[in-house]
């Protein structure tokens, strides 16, 4: 069965999450990801499943961090100033090693900033969503239809590896309206003997804790961690390509500012100019070694970022710095016009450099 | 371009379950409608969404010597579910043919019920229910019925016709739409409301001949969407 059905990015990925086996949802409204929220107050009720509007976005994520204890698929979802105050949450969700999906639609920022559509949460999502040494899979659809695929994924990855997955949209991404198929597949199962589920008085308490006294202890937890964020690393990055076999020049880009990219390199492309994209659909892990094998190839990276440029970081890390990255960024809610891209483009393709 | 069935009243309210394509149905319509009348007016009631709304029209409708009547935050970083206060001038101003585009579902209905009062007492007015059968929560009639109850309850009016409107953006097909006809019959029967029009993309519009169908353009998208399509 494959209909499609047209649906707004937050109802799509709401309902996606209850494709995926979610009947427990936790939130507390804020624009522009309340259609999530709404969603899932109109549908749990009729599925037997939970809604709750917590008092906060801290109860929200505390609720969350119960409910995964139980083994069961839980998630919130908030956009940007709400999802700062979820931080201490993300932090103990990571310490207890606890699969939850988080959504973040996020908008212009920093402070109370403004409703319309941004990325400048990203370092946030892949370098300090709270405190302490941890990861999240940090996943970026750049269309309703992945908005759909990747939260059925991000709630498969949260528990293969027992940590949280985070969907790193945006308001454009939230409030746009695309035909989609919710044909989602089967949904896996994994080891939950870790989960609370009560001991009926026949088996030894489970606990779950982010709390140990013992410093090397803690430090044994750390390096085990580390060494399945390796293993995520090595295996689970995604990326699509766009127009790359014979590219000169790189974009780099993903969610809102990959679509207008892709018009950007085709405008670039009629008027004789070599570029591609190279689009990370995981942020965390950042697809490392296709820009190593870029940098080999292309004369120059362009980021595009509805941020101050923050991608940007990884890339020059992931090239070692070996070819110069551009910058092309709008911020505060505004989306880069395809303009601004391609005078990029126009920029990057006369640096010069060894091929 | 009208097909000539259409009598316009003084004031045509848009409502439905949101998503259904309700800013896009009223920018048209609006537009039709001063191919006839001089004073031609479109409010923004929507209290509901925070992107695409008939502000990003504006210039358009300016040009076209269209009225907008729309929150002065709409569009922008403030996120106030407020009213134009000019709404009441064109409700009271008997020579302008008005346009409500009213917000999605119940929610967005209950700010078009402070100003049904005075349009029922005019007694001029049509208030159309858009549908779109490929929205998941309107997809058969039983469904699209119990969206209708909760604006009609909400607004305290009840419809008086139907738009069918079933498409799937970018990508409707004619199939789609003749698919989506019998959809729209069954909603008319199940509730006694006529068909207004079906609204069709006018490029398929052309290719089809569907007796009520009026051809509408796409107003409300962001300008990297249209060269998406363009391109």
């Amino acid at each position: 069965m494959s209909e499609k059905v047209l649906m707004k990015g937050n109802e799509a990925l709401a309902e996606a999450a209850i494709m995926a086996g979610c009947r427990h949802y936790f939130g507390y409204p804020i624009t522009p990801q309340t259609e999530i929220a709404a969603y899932m107050a109109k549908r749990m009720p009729k599925i037997g499943g939970v809604f709750l509007q917590a008092e906060s976005e801290i109860a929200a994520i505390n609720m969350v961090i119960g409910g995964a204890s139980t083994g069961r698929r839980v998630m919130t979802s908030s956009s940007s100033p709400g999802i700062s105050l979820k931080s201490e949450g993300l932090s103990y969700l990571a310490g207890c090693d606890l699969p939850a999906l988080v959504v973040n639609v996020q908008r212009g920022g920093p402070g109370l900033g403004g409703i319309q559509p941004s990325q400048s949460d990203y370092f946030h999502a892949t370098r300090g969503a709270g405190h302490g040494d941890f990861h999240m899979i940090v996943l970026a659809p750049s269309s309703v239809q992945e908005m759909v695929n990747l939260t059925f994924k991000g709630f498969d990855l949260a528990e293969k590896y027992r940590m949280t997955c985070m969907i790193l949209s945006d308001g454009t991404m939230g409030q746009m309206m695309e035909p989609v198929t919710l044909d989602m597949g089967e949904i896996q199962k994994y080891d939950k003997s870790w989960a609370l589920t009560g001991t009926k008085g026949e088996r030894k308490p489970r606990i779950i804790n982010s709390l140990f006294l013992q410093p090397d202890e803690l430090e044994k937890f750390n390096f085990a961690r580390y060494e399945r964020y390796k293993k995520i690393e090595e295996n689970e990055s995604i990326y699509e390509e766009y127009r790359m076999e014979d590219a000169e020049v790189c974009i780099v880009a993903f969610g809102v500012a990959s679509r207008v990219s892709k018009n950007a390199i085709d405008k670039a492309r009629e008027q004789g100019i070599k570029v591609g994209m190279i689009r990370p659909v995981t942020l965390w892990p950042f697809p490392k070694k296709r820009f190593e094998e870029a940098a080999d190839k292309v004369r120059a990276f362009v980021s595009v970022e509805l941020s101050m440029g923050q991608m940007i970081e990884d890339i020059e890390l992931a090239t070692r710095c070996r070819r110069p990255v551009l910058l092309c960024n709008r911020t505060g809610g505004m989306i880069p016009t395809v303009e601004n891209v391609l005078e990029k483009i126009a920029e990057a393709d006369k640096i010069g450099g060894t091929r | 371009m009208v097909s000539n069935s259409l009598k316009y009243k003084r004031i045509t309210v848009f409502a439905g379950h949101y998503g259904s394509g309700k800013t896009n149905i009223a920018i048209n319509y609006a537009l039709m409608l001063r191919k006839q009348e001089k004073h031609v007016a479109i409010a923004d009631l929507d209290i509901v969404n925070p992107y695409f709304r008939t502000k990003d029209c504006s210039e358009m409708l300016a040009e076209q010597g269209i009225r907008l009547i729309s929150s002065e935050f709409a569009g922008s970083n403030v996120d106030l579910p407020s009213l134009p206060a000019d709404v009441y001038s064109v409700l009271d101003s008997r020579d302008t043919y008005a346009v409500l585009d009213v917000g999605g579902d119940d929610r967005g209905a209950l700010a078009l019920g402070r100003y049904i009062p005075s349009i029922i007492s005019e007694n001029n007015y049509d208030m159309f229910f858009v549908i779109n059968k490929f929205r998941p929560l309107t997809k058969n009639v039983q469904l699209t019925l119990e969206v209708m109850r909760e604006i009609e309850a909400a607004a305290g009016a009840g419809f008086n016709a139907i738009v069918n409107n079933s498409n799937l953006g970018a990508e409707t097909t004619c199939e789609d739409v003749l698919s989506s006809l019998e959809y729209a019959r069954a909603v008319s029967e199940a509730s006694g409301l006529p068909i207004a029009f079906t609204a069709v993309r006018e490029d398929i519009c052309r290719k089809l001949n569907i007796s009520n169908a009026v051809p509408v353009r796409l107003y409300v998208e962001q300008s990297w969407q249209k060269e998406e399509k363009d391109g």
